[in-house]
């Protein structure tokens, strides 16, 4: 891994964390808030790649577990990681990686619809299947109670999942990160 | 600087190494889990509590800041068992998680980011099989606490830039100037880690394929 890639994590894990400093949205009045921090765990995949992208994410989970309150409302340290929602902190690095293999398998030809491809299962598919029966394990509470609890924040998360693809694209245009492995052996 | 959720105090727990603090923390995880007795979990969370206000002498406030966002939860566990299993598992599975919560912001509020950041580094020591260097993983976690402030403050610029253009209702777009100013950043910083020694064995500079980057 070379320097740059090190400046890469560093910078995404502390966007991902500035995007927890804005604002909640409530749409239409309901009281389920859309933050912007999964569109960082999103970006990180899509941009960066899947490994770059995991461990940025990870390192973000780290400066909130060492007690940076960067997660979206002020949250922070080892408590956030101690509640029944905390499987959905640890399946954001698990999605930013399989965004970020999507992305890469689609990379040649990589436009809009791959992104929300990519996004849409990892950044919000991997998150529940994750998220969802990690609350059921931790409650006691049965799956499909678990998951209705859920159902309120799967609209956010796709609005989400199209803002992600729409920057993701035209990063990739302005600024193409992912270097894919040459296909051609040597004459490099 | 990064604001941290540690508050200065001299105490014994304070002065505590930050690695039996996450070891004891972990411990208790565990023990929680296995126990199932409403008495012995009430004490657990008893003893945390008088640990947490008088032996680390941390105000309450900021212990309260912590578990404040996981009381919705509790009150639905204790709500959901108590209808549909029973009052005595509601009891056991509320104070358990709390118990837990209340233990991690002890330990959270009673040590300092560069201790855990030590702990972190140590830990990652044995990643070292898989090529990680662990003072490589301090050094990430050192650029993101620098940064979040200047990411921060790259942020407001460009939405204040865009305000004085009467974009103001852009709430998005902010988000492609600001990831190309970041990645443009790191092909900067990266070049400047390895003029400091960051990238220790000595590499070939490998040519890019096409992508011409500024």
């Amino acid at each position: 891994m070379k320097s740059r890639d090190l400046a890469y994590i560093a910078l995404f894990a502390a966007i991902i964390a500035v995007l927890g400093l804005l604002p909640a949205v409530y749409p239409l009045g309901s009281t389920v808030p859309i933050t912007a921090q999964t569109l960082g765990v999103m970006l990180a995949g899509s941009v960066l790649g899947a490994r770059r992208g995991a461990l940025a994410v990870l390192t973000f989970l780290v400066v909130v577990a060492v007690g940076v309150p960067a997660l979206s409302g002020g949250r922070g340290g080892l408590a956030v990681f101690a509640g029944p929602s905390a499987g959905y902190l640890y399946s954001w690095p698990i999605a930013a990686f399989v965004i970020g293999v999507l992305t890469q398998l689609t990379w040649r030809r990589f436009n809009l619809a791959w992104a929300m491809v990519a996004n849409l299962v990892g950044g919000v598919a991997v998150i529940y299947a994750i998220g969802i029966p990690f609350v059921t394990v931790y409650t006691d509470a049965s799956l499909t109670a678990a998951a209705s609890s859920a159902v309120s924040f799967i609209p956010g998360d796709i609005v989400k999942a199209v803002v992600a693809s729409v920057v993701a694209v035209a990063v990739a245009k302005a600024y193409p990160v992912i270097e894919l492995p040459r296909r051609r052996p040597a004459a490099g | 600087m990064t604001v941290s959720l540690y508050v200065p105090l001299a105490s014994p727990v304070h002065r505590a190494p930050a690695g039996l603090k996450l070891g004891l923390l972990a411990a208790l995880a565990v023990a929680l889990f296995v126990v199932d007795r409403p008495e012995v979990v009430g004490a657990a969370l008893v003893v945390v509590v008088a640990v947490g206000l008088l032996v680390a002498r941390l105000p309450a406030r900021s212990l309260w800041a912590q578990v404040r966002p996981v009381w919705p939860w509790l009150v639905l566990l204790l709500l959901f068992h108590g209808v549909f299993t029973d009052w005595r598992t509601g009891a056991v599975t509320t104070l358990r998680l709390l118990a837990l919560v209340v233990a991690a912001a002890v330990v959270t509020s009673s040590t300092r980011v560069t201790e855990l950041v030590a702990v972190v580094e140590w830990l990652a020591r044995p990643l070292a099989v898989f090529g990680v260097r662990p003072a490589r993983v301090g050094l990430v976690i050192a650029m993101t606490l620098r940064f979040i402030p200047l990411i921060a403050e790259r942020a407001h610029r460009i939405r204040e830039a865009q305000a004085a253009r009467g974009a103001a209702r852009m709430r998005w777009g902010i988000l492609v100037p600001l990831l190309i100013q970041v990645l443009r950043l790191a092909t900067t910083l990266g070049e400047a880690l390895d003029a400091r020694g960051a990238d220790a064995p000595v590499t070939p500079p490998r040519r890019r394929a096409g992508a011409s980057t500024s």
